[in-house]
C-alpha cells in the first residue's frame, strides 16, 4: 500500500498546479475581468461588488489564497446567472456525464477487442491490413460530425434511437445514450485498437504462447485464455492515458445530443459568460482525470503482479 | 527537407558500401504511405491556393435567391442556407483550416522541444519543474482546457494559437526529453563533452538532429489534432468568426438541415477526414523512413 501512498503524494504538486491554472484563467481575460464578466451595461456598483467579492484589488498572491481557501471549503464560487453555487450545478449534472464516460468506455472495448484480435491473429494478412487502416480514417473524424451522421442514420432515417436526450431510468439511459456513447467510442476506438493490436502481437511472440501451442491448445482457446488476458492489461493503461481525451469527447458529444451533463453545462455557461461555473467545471474535470489515472495505476499494479513501481 | 537529408546521407555512404548502405526503403520517394499522403495534402493545398481560379463564386457573399439548392451543373455541391456555393466555401475553408492547423502546430513543437531538451539534458531542478508542469497540463482534458482558454481569451485566430500552445507543448516535451535521456549517454555526446563543447552547442548541433525525428513524426498526427480542434471550436462558435468559410462552422450550419440536406454536414466533415488521412499517411511513412524496423 506504500505504492498508493507515494502515488497520492505525487498528486500534491499536480493539485496545486491545477488550482493555479484555474485561478489564473480569470486573469487571462483582456482588460478588467470584472467589467468583461459583467458586460458593458454593468453598473459601477456591480463591478465594485465583484471586485470586493473576488478580492480583485488585492495582490495576486492573496487573491489566490482567497480562491484556495474557498476551494478547500468546497466552494467553487457562485453562478452569476442562477445565483446558486457552481458545485451544486455541477453535482446535479455529474451522473449523466459519468454514464456517458462508462457507457462509451464499454462500447469502445466491445468495438476494439474483436477488431484487434482479428488483426493480430494473422499479422500482415488482409484482415490486419484493413484493421490497420481504421485509425488512418478514424483519427481525422471530428467527433461531433460523427454524431451528426449517426443521428441522421439511426434517428432520422431509420428512427431506431432518439435524436437526443438522456432518457428515464436505466433502460431509458441505455437506449437514449447509445448513439452518444457510440460516437465517443468511435473517436476512442482507433487509439485503443492500435495499442491493443501491438500488445497482442507482442504477447503472441512470448515463450508461453509457443509452449501452449506445442501442447496443442486450440486457436480460439489460446486467444481467449492466454493472449487476451495478458493483452488486456496494457489496454487498461491505454484507456487510462486517454481518459482526458475521453472526457473532452464527452463535452463535445453532450452538446451534440443535448445530454444534461457537465460538458453541456460548460458550453452553456460559456455562452452565458458565467465565469465561475466555467472555472468550476474545468477544475472538476481535471480532478476527474487525476482520480481516474490514479485508479488505473493502482488497478495496473494489482492486476499484474510483475509490475512493481520503484520510482 | 528531411527527405533531402536522407538521400544526401545515403549518397555519401554509397562510396563506402554500395549494396548494404542504401536499402531500398531509405529512399523517401519509394515509401508508398509517405508518397500517397504527400500527394493528398499537396492536391488539397493546391486546390486551396488556386480557389479563385477554380470557382467564380464568392465564399462569403449571400445569394438569397439560390438558398439550399441541390447539386447541379451551376453548383457542384449545391448551396447553403444563405445561397453560398458549398464547393466554393469548401475550397476557401481549406485555406483557413489548413493554414491555422499548420501554424498552430509550430509553437507547441518549438516550445515543447526546447523545454524537453533542457529537461532531459540538464536533469535536476530544471527537469523537475518542466515535468511537474507537464503533469499539471495533462491533468486537464485536452478539449476542456482548450475551450476554456479560448473562451477567456476571446474567439479568434490568435486565441487559438495561444490555447493550442499552452495545451499542446507537453507531448513534445515528454517525447523529446525521453529521447534526450537515451541519446545523451551515447559516445558521440561524451566525446563532444570531453572536447569541451558548450552545452548549447552539444544540444543544438549534436543531440537535437538525432532526437527531432520522433517529434516530427508526432507533429503529423498533431496537425490532425489541431485541425480537429479548430473545427470543433468552430462548431461551438469559438473558432474563426463568421462569415469566413471554415469547415467546422460549415458542419455546424448544416446541422439545422440534417433531415433535408444531409450533404451540407457530410461534405465538409469528409474534407477533414481526407486531410487527416493524408497527414496520418505522411506520419506513418516518415516513421518507417526515420526508424526502420520498428513499425
Amino acid at each position: 500500500m506504500s505504492f498508493v501512498a507515494r502515488r497520492l503524494l505525487q498528486l500534491v504538486p499536480v493539485a496545486v498546479g491545477v488550482t493555479i491554472i484555474v485561478f489564473f484563467m480569470i486573469h487571462l481575460i483582456p482588460g478588467d475581468p470584472a467589467r468583461t464578466i459583467l458586460g458593458i451595461h454593468a453598473t459601477p456598483k456591480a463591478i465594485a461588488e465583484l471586485h470586493r467579492e473576488w478580492g480583485l484589488n488585492r495582490p495576486l498572491i492573496s487573491q489566490y489564497w482567497l480562491f484556495l481557501d474557498r476551494l478547500l471549503h468546497g466552494n467553487l464560487g457562485q453562478s452569476l446567472i442562477y445565483g446558486v453555487s457552481a458545485s451544486s450545478l455541477i453535482l446535479q449534472r455529474l451522473p449523466a456525464t459519468l454514464w456517458l464516460i462508462v457507457y462509451a468506455t464499454v462500447l469502445a472495448i466491445v468495438i476494439s477487442v474483436p477488431l484487434a484480435m482479428l488483426a493480430a491473429s494473422r499479422r500482415n494478412g488482409l484482415r490486419d491490413q484493413i484493421v490497420r487502416a481504421v485509425p488512418l480514417f478514424g483519427l481525422g473524424m471530428p467527433p461531433f460530425w460523427v454524431g451528426f451522421l449517426l443521428i441522421y442514420a439511426f434517428a432520422i432515417h431509420w428512427r431506431i434511437f432518439p435524436v437526443s436526450g438522456y432518457g428515464v431510468g436505466i433502460g431509458g439511459h441505455l437506449v437514449s445514450m447509445f448513439l452518444p456513447s457510440l460516437t465517443v467510442a468511435i473517436a476512442l476506438a482507433p487509439v485503443v485498437i492500435r495499442s491493443l493490436r501491438a500488445s497482442m502481437l507482442s504477447v503472441l511472440g512470448a515463450d508461453y504462447i509457443t509452449t501452449a501451442r506445442s501442447k496443442g491448445v486450440p486457436g480460439r482457446r489460446l486467444f481467449i485464455k492466454h493472449v487476451l488476458r495478458n493483452a488486456v492489461i496494457p489496454a487498461i493503461t491505454v484507456l487510462g492515458i486517454n481518459i482526458g481525451f475521453l472526457i473532452g469527447g464527452t463535452v463535445i458529444i453532450e452538446n451534440v445530443f443535448a445530454i444534461p451533463g457537465v460538458g453541456q453545462l460548460m458550453i452553456q455557461s460559456i455562452f452565458q459568460r458565467d465565469f465561475p461555473v466555467v472555472q468550476g467545471v474545468t477544475l472538476v474535470f481535471a480532478v476527474l482525470v487525476v482520480l481516474i489515472n490514479l485508479l488505473t495505476d493502482v488497478a495496473y499494479a494489482t492486476l499484474d503482479p510483475r509490475v512493481r513501481f520503484d520510482r | 527537407m528531411m527527405g533531402a537529408g536522407e538521400v544526401g546521407g545515403a549518397a555519401t555512404l554509397v562510396t563506402v558500401a554500395p549494396d548494404r548502405a542504401t536499402p531500398r526503403r531509405a529512399h523517401w520517394f519509394r515509401q508508398p504511405a509517405l508518397m500517397s499522403g504527400l500527394i493528398i495534402i499537396l492536391v488539397i493545398v493546391g486546390l486551396a491556393i488556386a480557389a479563385p481560379l477554380i470557382t467564380s463564386y464568392n465564399p462569403i457573399v449571400q445569394n438569397l435567391n439560390d438558398t439550399l439548392q441541390g447539386p447541379s451543373a451551376h453548383h457542384l455541391l449545391g448551396t447553403d442556407q444563405l445561397g453560398r456555393d458549398t464547393f466554393t466555401r469548401l475550397l476557401y475553408g481549406a485555406r483557413v483550416d489548413l493554414r491555422v492547423g499548420f501554424i498552430a502546430v509550430l509553437f507547441p513543437f518549438v516550445l515543447g522541444t526546447v523545454l524537453g531538451s533542457l529537461a532531459g539534458y540538464f536533469g535536476g531542478w530544471v527537469e523537475l519543474i518542466v515535468m511537474r508542469l507537464v503533469d499539471v497540463v495533462v491533468a486537464f482534458p485536452f478539449y476542456v482546457l482548450l475551450i476554456a482558454l479560448v473562451f477567456v481569451l476571446g474567439p479568434g485566430e490568435k486565441s487559438i494559437y495561444i490555447a493550442i500552445t499552452i495545451v499542446g507543448w507537453v507531448s513534445y516535451a515528454r517525447l523529446v526529453r525521453a529521447e534526450i535521456l537515451v541519446a545523451k549517454r551515447q559516445e558521440y555526446v561524451l566525446a563532444a563533452k570531453s572536447g569541451g563543447l558548450s552545452s548549447l552547442r552539444i544540444m543544438g548541433r549534436h543531440l537535437l538532429p538525432n532526437v527531432i525525428s520522433q517529434a516530427i513524426i508526432y507533429a503529423m498526427s498533431d496537425i490532425v489534432q489541431d485541425i480537429l480542434a479548430i473545427v470543433t471550436l468552430g462548431y461551438f462558435g469559438l473558432g474563426i468568426p463568421p462569415p469566413t468559410a471554415e469547415w467546422g462552422s460549415m458542419i455546424n450550419d448544416g446541422q439545422n438541415f440534417l433531415t433535408t440536406h444531409w450533404e451540407l454536414t457530410t461534405i465538409p466533415g469528409l474534407a477533414v477526414v481526407v486531410v487527416g488521412l493524408g497527414l496520418s499517411l505522411i506520419g506513418d511513412g516518415l516513421a518507417d523512413l526515420l526508424r526502420p524496423g520498428q513499425s
